[in-house]
């Protein structure tokens, strides 16, 4: 990534492409993201580092249409829920920021996104319409 | 051995710049107080998430110094429930006589802001309140048939009651037309579909007997995998079977109380926004999801917010689920003037927020 994460490990580039870094156990054979030290559904200390899926589906969206506290990126911008393969439903940004123009089960996919901060632009993860 | 009531006072809910919280909850706290006929109690529990360090003392200091454990509990817009559930786990357990239970709050202007969240999410713009209002709202217009329309009525069914209720902040009719011509805040929520964050305090003095039994004052908080759950995770499972916070802890308290929906007289329940109110009837159990449409159309069994809600209150979280609590105390003493519910029994107050803390209270009259 050239720009520096505003996050780290929340992302990795997989031959130039991002993936979602999510923590996977195999005693409740559950995803859960951001990867966490002990599983949140098992309590077991278990987690492995997994790259979820690059696309899923729309769930639920809106956009935030002004600024909230500590918030310095362009507004409005999009808001909401994406599904992915994995059974884990994702929460994000979305870069279509015009409700009526998205709709639900709508093909999305994983972007890196960027957002203004005091420290300068960092990068974000967003899913996109595909 | 089931605690009672035997004291509430308020201080209206509003915007006061000359007046601190601390002043705010003075005025509940002697209100109560001098309905007990100032009897000495022997513990405080303030209830707030806002006002800082020591923000029970300060308000017992201007009514006196008597060494008395005050401690100040934040469960976000369940704190003052939780300070109530520690007034009747004290006098139940016959551990103090007589406990005072108050909730304060002075909210920043502006969006609320939580310690909650990490700065990063804040800066990611995956920290806007509204935001996730709204996605709730828009599942549930998607899986009922309920419209911005049946939102905007439930703003003008709360106001019309909040006419009423002197200690409401917006005491005026509103219409359909007004409320959706209010500016779009986050799809579908607009303006006056949203309630404001305010000020105000609420008090309670909880003994052995008093004119309103608290049947149960139950705490609880969340299951993981719900992504829209109050503790607002970033990820959560694909599953719409998870029970809500406002759910589990509401079994919970029918269980305790030994009542169900069905003996609900009146209901306080969270109104955060339009859509909060109709998901919180379904939560309850006072109707099921597929009937909202037809509840909004008038067929609903019990009055919902006849204080006019925190539409028409305000939102100082502290003081919120006890301003419920005085609420109902007043209509199940048959004193609630023009918001009378005609015999009142039993009543439910539901507060739920960020942490996520859910509180169900259910009272009775003696």
């Amino acid at each position: 990534m050239t720009t520096t994460e505003l996050h780290e490990g929340l992302v990795a580039l997989v031959d130039g492409e991002p993936r979602l870094v999510a923590g996977y156990s195999p005693t409740s054979k559950r995803f859960h993201f951001p990867r966490a030290d002990v599983c949140p559904y098992s309590g077991a200390a278990d987690v492995e580092s997994r790259h979820l899926s690059p696309t899923g589906t729309l769930w639920t969206w809106t956009a935030v249409t002004a600024a909230p506290p500590s918030y310095s990126g362009p507004v409005p911008y999009g808001f909401g829920v994406v599904e992915l393969p994995e059974g884990i439903r994702v929460v994000t940004r979305i870069t279509e920021s015009n409700p009526d123009a998205l709709r639900a089960g709508q093909p999305m996919v994983l972007v890196l996104d960027t957002v203004a901060t005091e420290d300068g632009e960092r990068s974000i993860y967003a899913f996109a319409p595909a | 051995m089931t605690a009672a009531i035997s004291g509430v006072g308020m201080h209206p809910f509003g915007r006061f710049p000359d007046r601190s919280v601390t002043d705010l909850g003075v005025t509940a706290v002697r209100a109560a107080l001098t309905e007990t006929g100032d009897a000495p109690i022997d513990a405080a529990f303030c209830g707030t998430a806002y006002a800082g360090v020591a923000a029970g003392h300060k308000v017992l200091d201007a009514i006196g110094r008597t060494g008395i454990p005050i401690v100040d509990v934040e469960a976000g817009c369940a704190s003052g429930a939780a300070a109530l559930a520690l007034a009747v786990d004290a006098v139940e357990s016959a551990r103090r006589e007589r406990v005072l239970a108050f909730g304060i709050e002075k909210m920043p202007k502006g969006m609320i802001r939580s310690t909650f969240f990490e700065p990063w999410r804040e800066q990611a713009g995956l920290a806007a309140t509204p935001a996730t209002f709204a996605l709730r709202a828009q599942l549930l217009l998607r899986d009922t048939g309920l419209t911005k329309h049946d939102l905007a009525h439930v703003v003008v069914a709360n106001r019309a009651r909040g006419v009423h209720n002197p200690d409401a902040m917006y005491r005026s009719d509103t219409t359909v037309e007004e409320v959706l011509a209010s500016r779009v805040v986050c799809e579908p929520l607009h303006l006056h579909m949203l309630c404001s964050p305010n000020e105000g305090a609420a008090a309670v003095v909880v003994e052995r007997s008093g004119a309103v039994d608290v049947l149960a004052a139950t705490l609880g908080s969340h299951l993981p995998g719900n992504v829209l759950s109050e503790a607002t995770p970033l990820a959560g499972l694909v599953d719409d079977s998870i029970p809500p916070p406002t759910t589990l802890v509401a079994y919970e308290a029918y269980e305790a109380a030994g009542v169900g929906p069905g003996d609900l007289d009146l209901v306080e329940c969270q109104d955060t926004d339009a859509a909060r109110q109709l998901i919180s009837i379904a939560e309850l159990g006072l109707c099921e999801r597929g009937d909202l449409a037809a509840w909004v159309a008038g067929s609903a069994r019990v009055p919902v917010n006849v204080s006019g809600g925190l539409l028409s209150k305000g939102e100082p979280l502290g003081a919120s689920a006890l301003g419920q609590v005085v609420e109902l105390v007043h209509q199940l003493r048959g004193a609630a003037g023009d918001r009378q519910v005609a015999d009142a029994r039993v009543g439910l107050a539901h507060t739920v927020g960020r942490g996520a803390n859910a509180s169900v209270i259910i009272l009775r009259r003696s």
